[in-house]
């Protein structure tokens, strides 16, 4: 007689680790950071590998302090995927301290303090952003100029003395550097009472939203295909949410094209494109079941374009997604999907 | 005919294959365990041992709607023991164990060649005489499914699940057998009309069917290819893909005039009814890298399955896990001393690299996939969080019921999550609450019966009697009889406390 040992069913192996979900996500990131790297200059990678760093750091010290092992977790990949995501929404130019501030924020508290990978309520790279963004407006006004306008680019060593001293070499003035980014200046200018053709003959603005910012765009998209393609996303989110960007900015614009951006302006503007197939598609904080997801991606959206509108803040993604991370237990609850054998054809 | 889809499933092609071999014959072991089991209610022996038996006897009788356990071999009965069997789960049972005396010898019954005109319920009653179990994994008495006629008729060939190949063997060698089957079925059932299902992916057995039904066509057959894709084969599944129908939740097939029956169970019937004889015996696979020869074998119920393996060329030294049945659903066996029986369909002796999980167990990260590849639309990321935390309310919201734990999702979890055992769990903890419940319930029921009851007859009592029940008014007393009782009294005390004697025994008022 032989003996085996014993398991339940299925006996076949897992198709996928989260691992590999978490470096699918890195791989598609790619093109969009090396986009980011080109208008924006190396301190875009310096910001990525100093988010990644306190990130690993956080991770590490939260797991010794929870009694968790550090292997596997520590190598599921999920903190460097928030920290990239965090790094790609800040001004390459920031102080170190950002980064780890939002870091700690982030991994200790969205994330550790809710009980770990997968416990999280809130997106920790969006509640690492919001905490920066509330604590220091300054800082992370100050975005460098995107390549084709940028008169005068910092090189290396003043680059690392900026975001490690935080303030610019005494030979830069910051005005020769950076510029208003395409939504401030929109803000801004329309406040001044200036119509939206005047405002985008500014030379911020390429053909969709700002030079620069309309290619990153595009190659965050081509990376949120792949992500469609190989399956770690599902279409609902970034559906939902570029349609109604699309839908509700539609109208408003052809009422009135000189006070209301052009839709297409919106959706190449700002972190409305990483937000829809990286951000508010992230598994964790987002909805369950396809119609939530279809409402949650409808709800960033509005809630984003609301900000933008009459919010104090040019941009709102950030916000957009942690209100809406904070109606997914609803979401779950009211979209249960029709079981087999229940109702319509049963 | 127009092919449906069902929700999610899984292309599993390639990643755990059914060796594709022809029908061998699994020499006759040296004993043979017979469990006296059935799915519903006990079976009784009604041989002693020492006691001769052939081939189809039957050796134990089912007190309620089951089937009977027959002798799959000639022999003797050497012992009636309590042994480990495999279904529905590893357990003891009590076993007849045969010794085969090599013959074989049948015990067959009349052959009924004539059989569309033979009345419904002789066909019906040979059914039950030859033991006639459904063999695509729930064994349950074919007869009692045909027993009311039916709308459509389906022949379930549509294996689908890794590691299984024994339709599949069976619709390429026997395929007369099994059209000739689907047609008594599908006279049985009264059919309108029968379809037979199989995977896209069977060319060489859809070639030999097709040919079958060339020579025996009968009235309302077709036969149907189907998408092949995990799990296809399960009955809900399948019925959607031929009808877009779905079976009701609680429900049967039959509630949507729809009879699913497996194709073996259908060659099964044809030798019984025509050849007259007994289910005894069934096709298995046997496959994986643990084992040397791997193909197909016609095993007689009973029979060991380390005799089986040994047949298949025995153990390679990378085996590492036995199963009974497929690769997704099936049952892994602590040892291999355990008779196969009608509902085992394959045997997996799969190796390390097979089995080996690619990480180890991390949190639900909320990913979806489990709810893009579940057949029921369920949601098992949230049922699984549900169960974490017992609660039972939700769990029962989100209908665990209808889980068919099929393992899609647990193949599809990159958290590595054991889903499917999670669900288990929560059924038999549902099952639980129910029972506590109905417990809870009757109490209830019989403390409220019995205070009503004493209510009754406390009030029946009262009308039969009015008048005891009646008070009697306290006689009236006047204000002067009062006084005049005080004043008696304290003239007693007036005499008592003056030294004088009194004939009336003094005790204070």
């Amino acid at each position: 007689m032989s003996r085996f040992a014993v398991a339940p069913a299925p006996h076949l192996p897992a198709r996928s680790t989260v691992r590999r979900v978490m470096g699918d996500v890195l791989i598609a990131l790619v093109p969009g950071m090396a986009a980011q790297i080109w208008y924006f200059g190396f301190g875009v990678s310096v910001q990525i590998a100093l988010a990644v760093l306190f990130a690993l750091v956080f991770e590490s010290i939260m797991l010794r302090l929870r009694g968790q092992k550090q292997t596997p977790w520590i190598s599921d990949l999920s903190a460097p995927v928030t920290a990239v995501l965090f790094a790609l929404c800040i001004p390459a130019w920031s102080p170190w301290w950002i980064a780890c501030i939002a870091m700690c924020a982030a991994l200790v508290f969205a994330k550790h303090l809710y009980g770990g990978l997968g416990r999280n309520i809130f997106n920790p790279a969006m509640v690492g952003y919001a905490v920066v963004l509330i604590a220091f407006p300054l800082a992370l006004a100050r975005w460098p100029s995107p390549e084709p306008l940028a008169a005068h680019t910092l090189g290396f060593g003043d680059l690392l003395h900026t975001i490690f001293s935080g303030h610019l070499p005494a030979s830069q003035g910051f005005d020769t550097l950076a510029q208003a980014t395409p939504l401030d200046t929109v803000k801004i200018e329309a406040a001044r009472g200036y119509t939206l053709a005047e405002i985008r003959s500014n030379p911020v603005f390429g053909d969709f939203g700002g030079k620069g910012w309309e290619w990153i765009a595009d190659w965050y998209a081509l990376g949120g295909l792949y992500l469609l393609w190989r399956r770690v996303i599902h279409w609902q989110v970034p559906v939902a949410l570029l349609g109604t960007t699309i839908l509700l900015t539609v109208p408003s614009w052809i009422v009135d094209p000189d006070v209301n951006p052009l839709p297409l302006q919106h959706v190449f503007s700002g972190g409305l494109m990483l937000a829809a197939f990286f951000i508010a598609t992230d598994p964790v904080t987002g909805a369950a079941t396809p119609r939530g997801r279809l409402i949650f991606g409808a709800g960033v959206a509005a809630l984003t374009l609301a900000i933008r509108r009459w919010g104090a803040y040019p941009d709102g993604v950030a916000f957009a997604v942690l209100l809406m991370n904070a109606c997914v237990p609803l979401l779950d609850r009211i979209t249960i999907p029709r079981v087999y054998g229940h109702g319509r054809r049963g | 005919m127009r092919i449906h889809r069902f929700h999610g499933g899984l292309k599993l092609q390639g990643r755990y294959e059914a060796v594709p071999s022809p029908i061998n014959e699994c020499a006759l072991p040296p004993r043979l365990h017979l469990p006296l089991i059935a799915r519903e209610g006990l079976v009784d022996p009604v041989v002693s041992v020492g006691d001769r038996v052939l081939r189809g006897q039957c050796i134990g009788e089912p007190r309620g709607a089951s089937a009977r356990v027959l002798a799959s071999s000639s022999g003797a009965v050497i012992a009636i023991e309590t042994r480990d069997v495999a279904s529905p789960h590893v357990a003891r049972a009590t076993c007849v164990v045969i010794e085969p005396d090599g013959e074989d010898r049948w015990s067959l019954l009349p052959s009924i060649e004539d059989w569309p005109s033979a009345p419904r319920e002789v066909l019906l009653s040979r059914l039950r005489e030859a033991g006639v179990i459904g063999l695509g994994g729930a064994a349950f008495p074919a007869g009692i499914k045909l027993a009311a006629p039916i709308e459509i008729l389906i022949l379930n060939g549509a294996e689908c699940e890794p590691g299984i190949g024994c339709d599949r063997a069976l619709m390429r060698e026997r395929a007369r057998e099994v059209v000739q089957g689907a047609a008594l079925l599908a006279h049985i059932a009264q059919a309108r009309q029968t379809i037979i299902a199989l995977e896209d992916a069977m060319q060489d057995a859809c070639a030999a069917m097709e040919n079958a039904l060339r020579e025996h066509p009968f009235e309302g057959a077709l036969l149907a290819l189907v998408p092949t894709r995990y799990p296809q084969g399960g009955e809900r599944q399948l019925i959607e893909t031929l009808t877009g129908r779905e079976v009701p939740a609680h429900g049967l097939p039959r509630d949507i005039g729809v009879l699913c029956h497996n194709v073996g169970t259908a060659a099964a019937v044809w030798r019984a009814v025509v050849r007259g004889e007994a289910l005894t015996s069934r096709l298995v696979s046997v496959n994986g890298a643990g084992v040397a020869r791997p193909g197909n074998y016609e095993v007689r119920f009973g029979t060991p399955i380390a005799w089986l393996v040994e047949q298949a060329g025995g153990y390679t030294p990378h085996a590492a896990r036995l199963v009974a049945g497929g690769a997704m659903m099936g049952l892994a066996l602590p040892h291999d001393d355990i008779p196969i029986e009608a509902s085992c369909n394959a045997i997996q002796v799969m190796d390390a690299a097979t089995i080996k999980p690619p990480a180890p167990e991390l949190p639900c990260i909320r990913c979806g996939e489990c709810v893009r590849v579940c057949p029921a639309r369920l949601l098992p990321q949230q049922l699984f969080a549900y169960l974490v935390r017992e609660d039972w309310t939700r769990v029962q919201q989100h209908e665990l019921g209808a889980c068919i734990e099929c393992g899609c999702c647990a193949t599809a979890c990159p958290s590595q999550i054991p889903l499917v055992a999670w669900y288990r769990w929560g059924k038999s903890g549902l099952r639980e609450q129910a029972r506590t419940r109905e417990f809870a319930d009757s109490s209830r029921t019989r403390f409220e019966t019995r205070n009503a009851r004493l209510q009754r007859e406390h009030d029946e009592r009262a009308a039969r009697r009015p008048s005891e029940i009646v008070t009697t008014p306290a006689p009236a007393i006047s204000k002067a009889e009062v006084l005049a009782a005080i004043a008696r009294g304290r003239a007693r005390r007036d005499a008592r406390d003056s030294g004088h004697s009194s004939d009336e025994n003094g005790s204070a008022p």
